[in-house]
Formats: structure tokens, sequence, C-alpha cells
């Protein structure tokens, strides 16, 4: 299947060439910040997360709500660009030791606490339309259509990644997931038990991504090792000798 | 309705002279002498000297009587107006672009619109206390609608600071003295003669005999304390400012003009700042409104700025909440801090990756009310809810991170909640906990990392020890716990345990 994939991107990338060359030499070039994951690059056009664009992840089961692999995995992402990152919030319950440990310095990042969700829409969109930055982070509770469309094309219009955190007050909320927004990609990410250890102890954090939407591309889920000291994340190896998995409950492609 | 701030100074004379002579002990009655003819009185007293029983209008040669020791200086009137000049100069940099004096002993200001700069009203009164009590000046400070109302309560209270939420002024001024009422002192004497004892006695009888009796300056006062008459503050200001104007002949209200005038202003802010070659910390915006009130808006900026594209923008985004009323006849903008500038070439070397500067954008989200912007900074704390401070998003940066040999969660819960565990002690992690009614096996631990108290910062801290794990449980969630105590000596804990974060 993978393979069938790999062909049919590469019909895509010469379709997008041709679009681009039709286009002129001076249109928009969109960059993208890859994982280093072929596997996961090859489900996102271009190879990778877009900059100037919009993407937004949610913990899922008991991380909707307290957000914390996702707020690590936008933190590896912010870790990997370059220049300063505002981060945007109502509530500060953010560890900063955490995100230092995959790799994002404290000196780059600025934090927003503003006191309603609005002024968080407002303070991503004045930072997503300043340019210049490395990522600009939000963490939303509700992120409407409208205000989506906005945000998107603020970072469309000043090249800038925007990565929103979904994180919900109650576990019901999570359902305002489905709902439709502008963002060019969607991720998912739970935990799942991590890596064995030979000896006793808790191994490698591990996470089930699952890209549920990415414009233009199709979605995917994978098996990763939560982000090392670089912000990196790799494929988890999926071998035999890991006798704790078989009565895993999650169905993975 | 503005917000207003009256600032009392009580000892403003004695702190005055203590100030300019440290010799005086802070225990020393002193008192300050107003002489007329051959009649001396005492104008002013310290703390020490009104404790002695010593009251001002007390004849001079009666305190000296009563107490031994009493050290006399003569009033300089004049003095303690140049002191409060200063201190309201002072006021008005730091606080409010509409400040004025209030003497003989007070400062008053219009905050409206500039207190989120200081981080909302309740911070702002109980800093400017705070600073002026480091400067050696005992103060009070009181918020309300009115300039009558706040000079009133902070002169009637023995609280430092007072706010009075909006719309409750009726309220607080109800039940205060006739005697904070600004009216002369036979007024007050003859309405108490009459039986009138607080504010709200005198605002529930009809205006017409009051009138007839004492003149229109009692309705005044009572007006201005209610907010039924305007009591507009003509702000000082300084005879170096930097400050450019626009009076129009026919008022303006639309808000597309009155964006259109203020990029005009902030262009010849510009040129006068180069002429001088300084750069904008602070500006205020001032629009006189054909009512003869005033509005005003404050921009703060991290740095000296003097980028006509980045002023305009900081008052752009808050010319909506200018209300023009009736139409506004006169707009003015004062760099009110100002700081040399040196331009300096930006980038340096072409192969240097150009780092943006984000000072523009931290000043929009500050300028922005509701929100603060801050970064964080590593302390050297092992306790993990004293390890992170909050520093300014402009402070230097360098370069300090935390230590990474323990592994941290994302997420910190604010106060470490109470769960239920089976566990081997001394340090064995739990087999199962229960948190938020949830039972949980624990597949996985690692630990324990002890933590220790910090007995330099308080002293039941001395023996205090933390046991951190971190567990895993069935599906994988990962949670930072920990046992208050080392499992063994009762004397370092309690030994019941919390859960802290949440792993990713």
């Amino acid at each position: 299947m993978t393979a069938v994939v790999a062909t049919s991107n590469a019909v895509l990338d010469e379709l997008r060439e041709k679009i681009a060359s039709l286009e002129g030499a001076g249109s928009r070039k969109r960059s993208v910040l890859p994982f280093g994951v072929p596997e996961l690059d090859a489900q996102l056009p271009g190879g990778g997360l877009a900059f100037g664009a919009l993407h937004e992840v949610a913990g899922g089961g008991n991380g909707a709500v307290d957000g914390a692999a996702a707020a690590l995995f936008i933190g590896g992402i912010a870790a990997r660009t370059t220049g300063k990152v505002v981060w945007c919030l109502t509530r500060f319950d953010l560890f900063f030791p955490a995100l230092a440990q995959v790799g994002l310095h404290p000196d780059r990042v600025i934090f927003v606490e503003c006191d309603k969700e609005e002024t968080v829409l407002a303070s991503f969109e004045e930072a997503l339309r300043y340019g210049g930055l490395g990522a600009v982070v939000a963490e939303l509770v509700r992120l409407p259509m409208t205000a989506s469309r906005r945000l998107q094309l603020a970072a469309e219009k000043s090249g800038t990644l925007g990565l929103v955190i979904r994180r919900w007050r109650r576990q019901t909320e999570a359902s305002d997931f489905g709902m439709p927004t502008a963002a060019a990609s969607r991720w998912r990410i739970s935990v799942l038990p991590s890596e064995p250890l030979p000896v006793q102890g808790v191994g490698r954090a591990r996470w089930l991504a699952e890209l549920m939407r990415v414009r233009a591309g199709e979605g995917g889920e994978f098996i990763i090792g939560a982000c090392d000291g670089q912000g990196r994340i790799r494929l988890s190896s999926d071998t035999a000798d890991r006798p704790d998995q078989t009565d895993r409950s999650f169905a993975v492609s | 309705m503005a917000r207003v701030v009256s600032v009392f100074l009580p000892t403003l004379p004695t702190d005055r002279i203590r100030r300019t002579d440290p010799s005086l002990s802070p225990d020393t009655p002193l008192v300050v002498i107003a002489r007329s003819g051959s009649k001396r009185w005492i104008a002013a007293a310290d703390r020490a000297a009104l404790e002695l029983g010593l009251r001002i209008g007390m004849p001079a040669a009666k305190a000296q009587a009563l107490v031994q020791g009493l050290v006399m200086i003569d009033a300089d009137p004049a003095a303690d107006l140049a002191v409060l000049e200063r201190l309201t100069l002072w006021a008005l940099s730091q606080y409010s672009p509409v400040v004025a004096m209030d003497p003989p002993d007070g400062i008053i200001m219009d905050t409206e619109g500039a207190d989120h700069l200081q981080g909302g009203e309740e911070l702002m009164l109980s800093g400017l206390v705070n600073r002026l009590r480091g400067r050696g000046l005992a103060a009070r400070a009181a918020i309300a609608e009115t300039w009558g109302a706040a000079h009133a309560i902070a002169r009637t209270t023995s609280r430092e600071t007072v706010i009075v939420p909006r719309g409750e002024t009726a309220r607080a001024v109800n039940r205060l003295p006739l005697s904070s009422l600004r009216l002369p002192a036979e007024t007050v004497a003859s309405l108490r003669t009459l039986g009138f004892a607080t504010v709200g006695d005198l605002a529930a009888i009809p205006r017409a005999p009051l009138t007839l009796r004492f003149g229109p300056e009692v309705g005044r006062r009572l007006d201005q304390m209610f907010g039924r008459v305007a009591e507009p503050i003509d702000p000082i200001r300084p005879v170096d400012l930097v400050e450019v104007q626009k009076s129009f002949a026919e008022p303006i209200g639309a808000p597309e003009t009155i964006e259109k005038y203020v990029s005009r202003l902030v262009r010849q802010l510009c040129l006068e700042l180069v002429k001088r070659g300084l750069g904008v910390r602070r500006a205020d915006l001032i629009v006189h409104r054909v009512d003869n009130t005033i509005q005003a808006l404050r921009a703060g900026t991290a740095k000296p700025v003097r980028d006509i594209a980045w002023l305009t923008k900081l008052f752009r985004d808050r010319i909506e909440r200018i209300e023009p009323g009736f139409g506004i006849e006169k707009l003015s903008l004062a760099a009110i801090i100002a700081e040399p500038l040196i331009e300096a070439q930006s980038a340096s070397s072409l192969i240097e990756e150009q780092v943006t500067d984000v000072t523009p954008l931290i000043d929009v989200l500050g300028n922005r009310g509701g929100q603060r912007s801050f970064r964080v900074a590593p302390v050297a704390s092992d306790v993990p809810e004293r390890s992170v401070q909050r520093i300014a998003p402009t402070a230097a940066e360098d370069g300090a991170t935390w230590p990474l040999n323990w592994p941290r969660p994302p997420r910190l819960l604010a106060r470490p909640e109470p769960i239920e565990v089976i566990a081997l002690l001394p340090d064995h992690p739990p087999v199962s906990f229960t948190w938020r009614g949830k039972r949980r096996r624990v597949k996985r631990a690692d630990g324990p990392e002890r933590i220790f108290g910090e007995w330099w910062k308080r002293s039941s801290e001395w023996v205090a020890v933390r046991d951190y794990f971190v567990v895993e449980d069935d599906v994988g969630e990962r949670f930072w716990i920990f046992r208050a105590g080392d499992g063994v000596d009762a004397e370092t804990g309690s030994h019941k345990w919390f859960l802290h974060g949440m792993f990713a």
C-alpha cells in the first residue's frame, strides 16, 4: 500500500510542479517542515507539515482534557523550527521543563496568557500575521469555521506555522473535534503503553498518531515513539518481541 | 464613566523633612509649625506626634509643653508643593496620561484605559502605595468613578487601597462624613448644626432650601461626587514634553477620521523625536471632547521606538474604544517617556540568518487588555512548582534551562491532588491508585526520585521529603505521583500520596 501511495504522490508532485510553473516563478513557495519519518512524511503533501498553514492537534481518550501528549507533540514540532515561538493560552498548566526536554528552549517561547478564549484567537491571529516567527501555538477549546478560516489566511499570508492544541474542559466536549475547520491537517495523539525495556521501568513514551485529515492528502495512523531531546519522533518498531502488545485494543492500519 | 484614582499623602510635610534630613529618627515626634502674626500652630504632624496626642491646629506652645523632645520645624508650603509636583510628574510617567496635583496633599489621576499596563486596578493601587512608601511617603489611594468620591474615600478610610466597583459610587459615599465633600469649614460646621451628619443625609433632602441657605457650592460638590456633573482633570504637563496636537474647527467623531488624524499625529511626533534623537517608551493620546471631558489612551513599548507604522498600530487597535460623544475638538499625542534612540544596522552580515525582532508584536499584545505576555525561566529549585518563574517577554536571553536528567510531565496540576494507593513502603511504587474516582493498575513505574524540602525557604520544610514516581497504567497513561515523606520516618511527611502531573 505504501508503494501505491508513493507513486501517486510522485504523480501529484509532477502535477503540482506543472501548476506551479503555470502560476509563474514568483508565486508563493510553500515550504514544509518534515518529520524526518519517511512513512509519515509521505502522507503529507510536500513531504512535511506545511508552513503558512494551520494544523490542529488534539489528545485522544483522557488526553483530550489535559492535552499532555498533544502539547508535547506540538512542543517537538516547534523545537525543530527556528525563530521565536508565541504560545497563547487561557490556563497556564504547562510545565516548561518537559518542553525543554524535547528541545524547546525557554528563551524562544513567549507566552500570552489570556482571560478569554476570544482573546486567545485575537492574539493568535495577531502573532500569525506578524511573520518571521518559528511557530505560533494556541490552546483552544472551540475553533469555529470562520475563525479557523481567518487564522488560516493569516498564516498563509505570513508563511508562519500555526499550531492549535484542541483541549476540552470535559471529556464529552471532545466530540466538537468532528466539526470541520479550515486547518490544513488534523491530528489526534493518544498515549500507548511505553516501549518495553529489558528491565523494570517506563520506557520511551509511545503515541498513536492519527492523521485524521490532511488537505490534498490521505490520512493515516502511526505508532510513534515520543519526541526525543531534539523534538524528533520516530516510527516505533513494531516487532514481534513484545508480548505486552498482544492485548492492545487499538486497531492499527 | 472614568476611573479616578485619588492619592492622599497624609503626612507629606513631615515625610519631606525626614527625607531631606536622615538624622531624624523615625521615633522622634515631628511637627510642622505654621505662623500668622504672633499665632503659631501645628500645621502637620507625623505619626509619632499624633500618637502622643498632638493634633493639627493645636497651638505650638501647648504642643511644646505636652511633649518633651518635640522637633518643631517651620512650615514651608512652597517646598511641599514642589515635592507634590515632582510626585505628580512621576505618576504621569508611570500610571496614567491624565494626572494632576490635588493640593495640598494629594494627586488625582484618571486611569481609565491605562491600568492594564500595571496589571489591573488592584495591582496598580497596591504598587503605587508601596512605591511611595519605598520613598518614605505614607500614602493612601482610592479608585472610584468620580474625583469627589475617590478624594473623599482616600481621606476617610484607614485602609491603604480602596477600589469602588463601577456603579457603586452612591453606596460607597453615602455614609461618609460631611467634611469629605470639599466644602469650606464654615459651611460644614453650619450644616452639622442643622443636624446633617453624612453625605447621604444631605443627598436625600431637596436641593432648593440648601442652595438658598448656602449657595450653589453644596449642590455642586454633591453632584460632582455622584458623577452628575463632570469634573475634568486638567492634566499636568512637564516643560520639556514632546507633544504634538491638532485642534479641529469642526468636531470630528467618525472612527476613520480619528484614525487618519492619529496617524498624522504619530508622523509629526516621530519627526519631533528624530530632531531630538529620542525614541518613545510610553505615548499618550489625549482626546479632548466638546463637552469638556478628556479621554486618554496610553501605549507602552518595550524599547525606545520611532517607527511610524509600529506606533500607529499600537493606537489603531484601540481607536474603537474612543467614545467621541458630541465630537472631538482636539487630539494631542505626547511622548511621556522618551529615551535616547540610536539607529543601528539590523543585519551585520549577509550570511547570518536574520533574526526577527519580536518587540513590536510583544507591544501590540501587551497593550491589549485582558492578557499578559511573559517568558519562563528556570529557578534553581528542585521543588517542581518553584522551578519555573515568569520573566518579562523582553528580558535578556541567558540560555539557561532546566537540568534534563529526570523526565518531567508537560502538564502540572496547580496543586497536587490526593490519590488513594496500595503500595509497599518504603520505596516501592504503588500497585494501583485511584484518582478522580477512577482506579488504575500500575503496569510500569520509575522512581523514586527524592526531592527534599527547602529549609532555607520555610522552616516547616526542614526535613520534608517527596518521593516522585513515574507510573504507567494498563492503557499507557503516564502520571507523575509522589508520596509526601520518605516512607519510614513520619516526621518527613504525612505519607499520603498525591498526583502532580500528566505525562504524554
